[in-house]
């Protein structure tokens, strides 16, 4: 891909963002932080490319500890998420 | 390899679904209940991302990365389970550093091994705009890193919320800060390793240098600024490796960063540049001295329980006083009483209440709160006028009617919640001596229609269900 077309996709994901970010209820910002937390959890792929590559241990050391940071991020970031939004429940039920 | 060398189409399609899939989860929370599936996507969407990585790439240390991924996962899990409704805050400050440590950790495995993430020309040297965007990515993510470490360590209690104000700070933010951007100008130029590192280096004592005057009621702006950040350091990284999912997820979690920014300081009529610039709350304790002597109404529980239970309808204004007292379930039992007695329960929520966006919606969650129940800002306040009494626990700030008429106040233009048109407030405050972030002292308390319920808002709030059960 060249820069031009992976430019095009940053700058419509922006709009995408604006559009999809307004459209959150208020309630559930709490919850909107945790995953976006989670999902810009997604540089795992840049820390397994060093983490697997061959060529320079030090790359592939840094690596690692940075996959193994994502991963706290990735479970813990969807794990609490879920565990938030399993909260929020409507009337009735048991009150009514 | 190559920057012309292209990933196979089944690849770039992958990624591109993984960034479909991220869309689609923040899509789901525009509702509680699509909330769930989108949170599950989101979990798709990652794991699509991980194994096209793991199957493109030759893969020597299989059992590295799965013990890697293990122990990080396995401690994520385990905070996740563990943590508290009200450490909220304090967490998602902490999972913003790792996110931050990462970006710069990758950055810094590109710069010493940019072969395998094939951002090399002909002669080895890496490219120029490669250069930029490590560069970018390492700077956003050590910022990130940094600042998320002194958020969290504010909001968890280990340093004073109080903003500290260093002398010439103004000056030397700007100054690191240029001095980073022309590094990376530099960095084109010349790949020597300090200048890599130098640049590093600056940009984490910057992330310090931003935060720690930033005080604690600040800190719903602050966190939704580090979320946004977290998400351009991982663009920029996607930047880099060429990689559609990280930028989708970078762009979407940048802007959702910078929108509840936005949000916050529209919340609190303050433009983003002045909070950043830190000190708010500095001059806390300016004018409190005559503001004690005023006469004000004090009232016991049992005041309290009579007036609620004689009430059609009571709004509830929580603030961060009740997080602190955890007093969200003790709340949710008196208002089920009152909801017995025929009342009509209501919560009203200031986006700026607590220390991060949502943060009181995810307490009264967490009691079993209906969510139609709570309300925001704009859809409840007309109703005030209506309400026989606003209980008002662990808020102040947000209920100055100051803001609406005093232009001196430093919180003048904010919007507020209009409790005072209730025919009755209880305020439960635990004593008149403090006055909230904003150092600001509430004439609220001093009017006819309002009644003060000293105490700490757990045991108030416990006294009130004793007195109407």
């Amino acid at each position: 891909m060249d820069f031009i077309a992976i430019l095009s996709i940053f700058v419509l994901a922006c709009f995408v963002g604006y559009f999809v970010v307004w459209s959150v209820t208020p309630a559930l910002h709490t919850p909107l932080m945790s995953v976006t937390n989670a999902i810009s959890s997604v540089i795992v792929v840049g820390a397994l490319i060093a983490a697997a590559a061959a060529g320079s241990p030090t790359a592939k050391w840094l690596g690692l500890v940075a996959v193994a940071l994502a991963s706290v991020n990735i479970f813990g970031g969807f794990a609490v998420t879920a565990r938030m939004l399993a909260m929020y429940k409507k009337k009735e039920r048991r009150d009514a | 390899m190559h920057e012309g060398v292209a990933q196979p189409a089944w690849v770039l399609l992958a990624y591109l679904i993984a960034g479909i899939c991220f869309i689609l989860a923040l899509r789901g929370l525009s509702s509680p209940e699509s909330s769930r599936r989108g949170n599950r996507l989101g979990m798709i969407g990652m794991a699509i991302a991980v194994v096209t990585t793991l199957a493109i790439h030759e893969v020597a240390s299989i059992v590295e990365i799965a013990g890697a991924i293990v122990i990080g996962g396995g401690i994520g899990l385990v905070t996740a389970r563990k943590i508290q409704m009200t450490a909220m805050p304090q967490l998602v400050a902490a999972f913003h550093s790792l996110v931050g440590m990462a970006a710069v950790l990758v950055g810094a495995a590109a710069f010493l091994n940019p072969d395998a993430f094939g951002i090399t020309d002909a002669a080895g040297a890496i490219l120029p705009v490669s250069r930029v965007e490590i560069g970018l990515g390492v700077a956003i993510g050590a910022i990130t890193f940094s600042g998320s470490v002194i958020a969290f360590l504010k909001l968890n209690g280990n340093m004073s919320g109080a903003p500290i104000l260093l002398p010439g700070r103004h000056i030397l933010n700007l100054g690191t800060l240029a001095a980073i951007l022309g590094l990376i100008a530099y960095f084109t130029q010349d790949q020597s390793p300090w200048i890599f590192w130098t640049l590093t280096a600056l940009a984490f004592a910057i992330g310090f240098l931003l935060i720690v005057p930033i005080g604690g009621a600040d800190m719903p702006v602050v966190i939704s600024m580090l979320n946004s950040y977290s998400g351009w350091s991982a663009a920029a990284m996607g930047f880099t490796l060429h990689n559609s999912a990280m930028i989708i997820t970078g762009a979407l979690v940048g802007s959702s960063g910078a929108i509840l920014s936005y949000i916050m300081c529209r919340a609190m009529n303050r433009s983003f540049i002045s909070v950043i610039a830190g000190g708010f709350g500095a001059v806390a304790s300016s004018g409190d001295a005559a503001a004690i002597d005023r006469p004000y109404k004090r009232g016991s529980a049992e005041d309290a329980a009579f007036l609620l239970k004689q009430a059609e309808q009571v709004i509830i204004v929580p603030g961060y006083g009740m997080a602190v007292a955890q007093a969200q379930h003790t709340l949710r039992e008196m208002a089920d009483l009152l909801k017995k007695e025929g009342v009509r329960v209501k919560y009203a929520i200031h986006p700026v209440a607590g220390r991060m966006p949502g943060h009181m919606n995810v307490l009264l969650a967490e009691a079993n709160v209906p969510y139609d129940e709570v309300f925001e800002l704009e859809d409840i306040n007309s109703e005030f006028a209506q309400t026989d009494v606003a209980f008002v626990i662990g808020a102040n700030d947000v209920t100055n009617p100051a803001a609406k008429t005093d232009k001196s106040s430093p919180i003048y233009g904010m919007p507020v919640l209009d409790v005072e048109k209730a025919r009755t407030v209880l305020f439960v405050k635990r004593s008149m001596g403090g006055v909230g972030y904003a150092g600001v002292d509430n004439e609220l308390f001093y009017r006819d229609n309002t009644m003060m319920l000293l105490a700490d808002a757990k045991k108030m709030v416990e006294e009130i269900v004793k007195q109407l059960g």
